[in-house]
């Protein structure tokens, strides 16, 4: 079995080193990578959309289907292991899994305690420039909404579920997830209404006051990327409610 | 080896993809195996991404210092000259040699891939905690042992 499997691994690799040879060189700046598609967006992403984060403007605007179904791709995972995963309070007792031992958890010393609950503001409102900013330099709403989780998790870990869950609901969490997808698929359902094409933020500029064509893009990418903080930040803490705690949402690690 | 050496990269990426491959292929445990698949993952990422490099280029990230003023000067030049004036000086203001920058379009795909990889990740271990609630371990022989023995006593009765 084992022999096998070194037999397939070693014919993979071997192929690939194969056709290494005719992959273009590193750092090449005419490979075809870099020649079509990608130089059209460094030329015209300032004309069309007054973004300077071209990585922004491509995944926002010129990609922004692709990026939708990213979106909805990563609130299914979450909706997925929440359905594998998670047994309510009432589900359990009728299973008899139960158990009476209500013992107090034991939570993480002081130190750790405090330290988290200074950093987490600090955590958050970086997070929020990373979003807001990833215009004008690395960062946009998955990375943003990353960082939001994180903090989240953080506090999770150095008290317990049930003291986040007090804070934060699961199901606000849920709810917020829920709508990160809504205001994305959303903003791009009103620029239908307005009268262009789905994702077409440049009508935008009908609602939008003191904007024309070019910056009612550079708005609308705005919106898109605050729903795709919203979904990451809620599935990234869902996911690990669920997988922390086998879905019962009582001590975690 | 004269040939390869532009392309160290790409040997570079299929090590790690072999040693990924190997993880989900051979080993027996069910973890190990999605360690396997997440280490096969970044492999494929560092290759797209190292795909958008350019020497001598820097991010993605056009250069816009000084760009209030001048753009705003070339408003007001518009308003006065009309919309053709306008949009060939915003062209010509923002004249971008693409070969100063990296190819954005990679990063954008691995981007949104790296935070999809996320996602199945947690699925996989979502589903390696069902397995082991209902088997009681994560070790491949002795699961499918165990919905042998299952089969044959449901054949029985």
């Amino acid at each position: 079995m084992n022999k096998l499997a070194l037999i397939v691994v070693f014919f993979v690799g071997g192929l690939l080193v194969y056709v290494a040879g005719d992959f273009p060189d590193w750092g090449d700046p005419t490979s075809p990578a870099s020649t079509h598609v990608g130089r059209y967006y460094l030329e015209n992403s300032i004309r069309d959309t007054h973004v300077p984060n071209v990585v922004t403007s491509v995944l926002a605007d010129y990609r922004g289907f692709d990026t939708m179904f990213e979106t909805g791709v990563v609130f299914i995972a979450g909706i997925a292991v929440l359905a594998l995963l998670r047994r309510t309070v009432v589900q359990r007792r009728e299973e008899g899994e139960l158990a009476s031992h209500h013992l107090e958890a034991p939570q993480s010393g002081v130190v750790v305690r405090t330290a988290s609950r200074i950093m987490i503001p600090f955590m958050q409102l970086y997070a929020l420039y990373v979003i807001g900013h990833g215009h004008h330099s690395p960062g946009g709403g998955f990375q943003g909404g990353v960082i939001l989780g994180a903090s989240l998790i953080l506090h999770a870990l150095a008290y317990d579920l049930r003291a986040t869950n007090k804070l934060f609901s699961e199901k606000r969490v849920l709810v917020l997830g829920a709508v990160g997808v809504m205001l994305y698929s959303g903003i791009g359902l009103f620029c239908m209404l307005l009268g262009g094409n789905f994702l077409d933020f440049s009508v935008l500029h009908a609602v939008l006051p003191a904007t024309d064509e070019v910056m009612a893009r550079s708005h609308g990418m705005l919106g898109v990327e605050i729903g795709v903080g919203l979904t990451v930040m809620a599935i990234m803490y869902s996911l690990y409610l669920d997988l922390a705690s086998h879905g019962h949402l009582d001590e975690g690690l | 080896m004269d040939l390869l050496l532009p392309k160290f990269n790409y040997i570079l990426y299929v090590v790690l993809m072999m040693t990924g491959l190997w993880g989900m292929i051979a080993k027996p445990n069910l973890i190990k195996k999605i360690i396997g698949m997440a280490i096969f993952q970044t492999s494929l990422i560092l290759f797209f991404i190292s795909t958008s490099v350019k020497r001598g280029a820097t991010i993605p990230i056009l250069e816009h210092h000084s760009e209030p003023e001048s753009h705003a000067h070339v408003v007001s030049v518009g308003d006065q000259l009309g919309d053709a004036v306008h949009s060939v000086a915003t062209v010509a203001q923002h004249a971008v040699d693409p070969a100063h920058y990296m190819n954005p379009l990679p990063h954008v795909l691995m981007l949104t891939a790296i935070v999809v990889g996320v996602g199945t990740l947690g699925v996989a271990l979502a589903l390696a905690q069902l397995v082991y609630k209902q088997y009681g371990t994560l070790e491949e022989e002795d699961i499918i042992s165990q919905i042998e023995a299952d089969a044959s006593q449901e054949d029985e009765s």
